[in-house]
């Protein structure tokens, strides 16, 4: 019978079937930041365990970092103790540390992929819900907890349940000024955000086909935003040619072979799925989220919609939506007004984003009420942009270009909102307090739409600026 | 905790309701406490902002305090992996949560906090919250063992997938023991990995 990608990784992981029926997965790439790791060290020395690979896991610091002065100590005395908990845990059990020193700093599901260590076929765990991303290499890659992080580290291993799959068809093909995000916001706004619990997602169909690389990240990076745990796509050209010359990609014959066996952990053919579900590319339009899940979103000439229209059991989060972000049912997403506008984190922070807000900011400058962060995935993504001048082009537009970190993605350093401040974010989350202010407001879109934002001071369709 | 201490074949304690959809982690702990590198002092955060911003919020009433079963609704828990959010509900004294479906993250860090995440129908959801609501003072009994939940005369089906229902009953939830078993097969597994031996 003709396997799926999820089948084979799955297969090849499995150490043995658990006495409860579930199975023993082993975790063949772990990644670590500061955040969600010290407790797990922690249990770790509290029951004299080892680290069972310590070759199998890497760790940076992206979370808690400042965006703007990088000397430690660093100003927050709590982000400082957990730069020197992440210190101290990864010398004392000889793990490797991306930190700011060696240039290859950046949020884990940026370097990932970037330095080549996220690779097709792998089982990859992280402390972070949006490990889905690296599943764009063709990688069964999912978030974990700090205690399964404990799990991880001492025994390589997880117990899980094999989900079931589905394979998303984005079909056609995408218009002028419709990117990635706006395909993720598409499939979460049709399928639901928790119409993926219990699946995995395969993205396939000529639109996924055609993307590059960075493209991908994009979409997996969200599948958990759509209640599925992890999202992938199959290996093919557009994977190898991106993962050729990677510093922790096999280099020489030993790429060839590795190119070899990637090949063969693809989804066959005529493999069946538990459900497949189609989405028409050509009918996406910039997508712009209102409400306070990222499913609740609209095409930016659409206007928003009435709970009443809605089952009887979504109307109360619906009305909560309206009334936290101040709109009303039936107003048009496009003119609403922003105070900031963000570029950046794991979603959006990749060179290319970089590269389309720039084109956009070349069109004007960010208006006066604005305040707009540019903040790169990664060290190295910024260390591109820069080469490319684009760092220029956005100061020159009144855009802060900022270092390397999660920033205003979750506010967990001095990047927040303030009060009721409505952000244009390229993040992935516009949950309530997301962003740093218990009362703050955030809309999530394409780092063009969020340039078009700073621009405009409102919400605009980022296809008339670009005409 | 012995062996027998850790068996959660039933969760018997008065229910707190926290009623609507798609309830993230962010709301449950926000971001700014997990900068703590313990998860002590945890529970005193939980919901708090949203607590801040309702008076009315259960986990402020002072019926609710002491509560032990927590009734959700749909997708609770989606969001961050942020294992600070079940870990809060536990400190405040959580013990097993009834609701119509979780976020996949969550529902495996409370499985490995010992915390059993049970499922429940709409119709049976809407009764219970009301239920609790009228009589805040009357025991839940969630029973993983047999899959229902009884509050006073009433008993309603309530699931739980096979393989976590059998790590809470066996007390074998929290799994590095059990993995470690394994022995010897975690590294002839790596070995037949090419990227770990080498392509």
């Amino acid at each position: 019978m003709a396997r799926t990608l999820l089948d084979k990784v799955w297969e090849v992981h499995t150490v043995r079937t658990l006495p409860s029926g579930q199975t023993q997965l082993l975790i063949g790439l772990h990644l670590i930041h500061e955040v969600t790791t010290p407790q797990a060290f922690q249990m770790l020395k509290d029951s004299k365990l080892k680290v069972r690979m310590p070759e199998r896991t890497f760790g940076t610091l992206d979370h808690i970092i400042p965006t703007t002065d990088q000397t430690r100590p660093y100003a927050d005395p709590m982000a400082e103790d957990m730069a020197t908990h992440m210190y101290r845990n990864m010398k004392e059990f000889g793990l490797p540390l991306f930190d700011m020193s060696t240039g290859k700093q950046g949020i884990v599901h940026v370097i990932g992929p970037e330095l080549g260590l996220t690779q097709p076929g792998m089982t990859i765990a992280c402390g972070d819900s949006h490990t889905s991303t690296h599943g764009a290499v063709g990688a069964i890659a999912f978030g974990i907890g700090t205690t399964q992080v404990r799990d991880v580290l001492a025994t390589q291993c997880l117990a899980m349940a094999k989900p079931k799959l589905r394979q998303v068809r984005v079909e056609g093909a995408l218009t002028r000024g419709v990117y990635a995000k706006d395909v993720i916001l598409t499939i979460i706004n049709q399928l639901g955000v928790k119409g993926g619990v219990g699946y995995a997602y395969e993205y396939a169909g000529p639109v996924i086909e055609r993307m590059t690389m960075e493209e991908r990240l994009t979409v997996c990076n969200m599948s958990i935003e759509g209640g599925a745990r992890f999202g992938y796509v199959n290996p093919d050209a557009t994977t190898i040619d991106y993962l050729r010359g990677r510093p922790y990609a096999p280099a020489g014959p030993a790429f060839d072979r590795a190119v070899t066996w990637w090949k063969t952990v693809a989804t066959e053919p005529s493999a069946q799925f538990d459900d497949v579900a189609r989405i028409d590319g050509a009918a996406i339009e910039p997508v712009v989220t209102w409400g306070i899940n990222p499913g609740m979103s609209v095409g930016v000439n659409q206007s928003l919609p009435s709970p009443d229209a809605q089952p009887e059991p979504e109307r109360p989060t619906f009305r909560e939506a309206l009334a936290h972000m101040g709109f009303e049912a039936g107003q048009p997403i496009k003119g609403a007004r922003i105070d900031v506008a963000f570029v950046g984190s794991c979603t959006n922070g990749r060179l290319s984003d970089l590269r389309v807000a720039a084109e956009v900011a070349k069109k004007g400058k960010v208006a006066k009420h604005v305040r707009a962060l540019i903040v790169p995935g990664s060290q190295q993504v910024a260390k591109a942009a820069e080469a490319e001048g684009l760092h220029e082009v956005f100061q020159a537009a009144g855009f802060q270009w900022r270092k390397a970190g999660c920033s205003m993605c979750l506010g967990m350093n001095d990047d927040k909102l303030q009060g009721r401040e409505m952000s244009a974010s390229s993040s992935n989350r516009n949950f309530i307090g997301r962003q740093g202010s218990p009362t703050g407001r955030t809309l999530l879109m394409s780092p063009a739409m969020v340039a078009a934002a700073a621009i405009n001071g409102a919400v605009a369709d980022v296809r008339e600026i670009l005409r | 905790m012995t062996t027998t201490d850790s068996k959660r074949r039933q969760i018997a304690g008065r229910g707190i309701p926290v009623t609507g959809n798609d309830i993230d982690t962010d709301r449950i702990i926000p971001a700014r406490f997990l900068k703590a590198v313990t998860f002590e002092g945890m529970g005193e955060h939980a919901f708090e902002d949203a607590r801040k911003q309702n008076p009315e919020h259960p986990f402020n009433q002072p019926a609710y305090q002491g509560a032990s079963v927590l009734v959700v609704g749909q997708n609770f828990g989606c969001g961050s992996s942020r294992e600070h959010a079940p870990q809060a509900l536990m400190r405040w004294g959580i013990r097993a949560i009834v609701g119509g479906s979780y976020g996949e993250i969550f529902f495996g860090n409370c499985l490995i906090l010992g915390i059993p995440c049970l499922v429940t129908t709409q119709a049976d959801l809407e009764w219970l919250q009301k239920a609790v609501e009228r009589a805040p003072q009357q025991q839940v009994t969630v029973d993983v063992e047999k899959q229902e939940v009884r509050f006073g005369d009433r008993t309603i089906k309530a699931t739980i997938p096979d393989g976590p229902r059998n790590q809470l009953v066996g007390g074998t939830w929290d799994s590095t023991a059990v993995l470690l078993e394994a022995g010897a097969a975690i590294e002839s597994t790596a070995k037949r990995l090419p990227y770990i031996v080498g392509y």
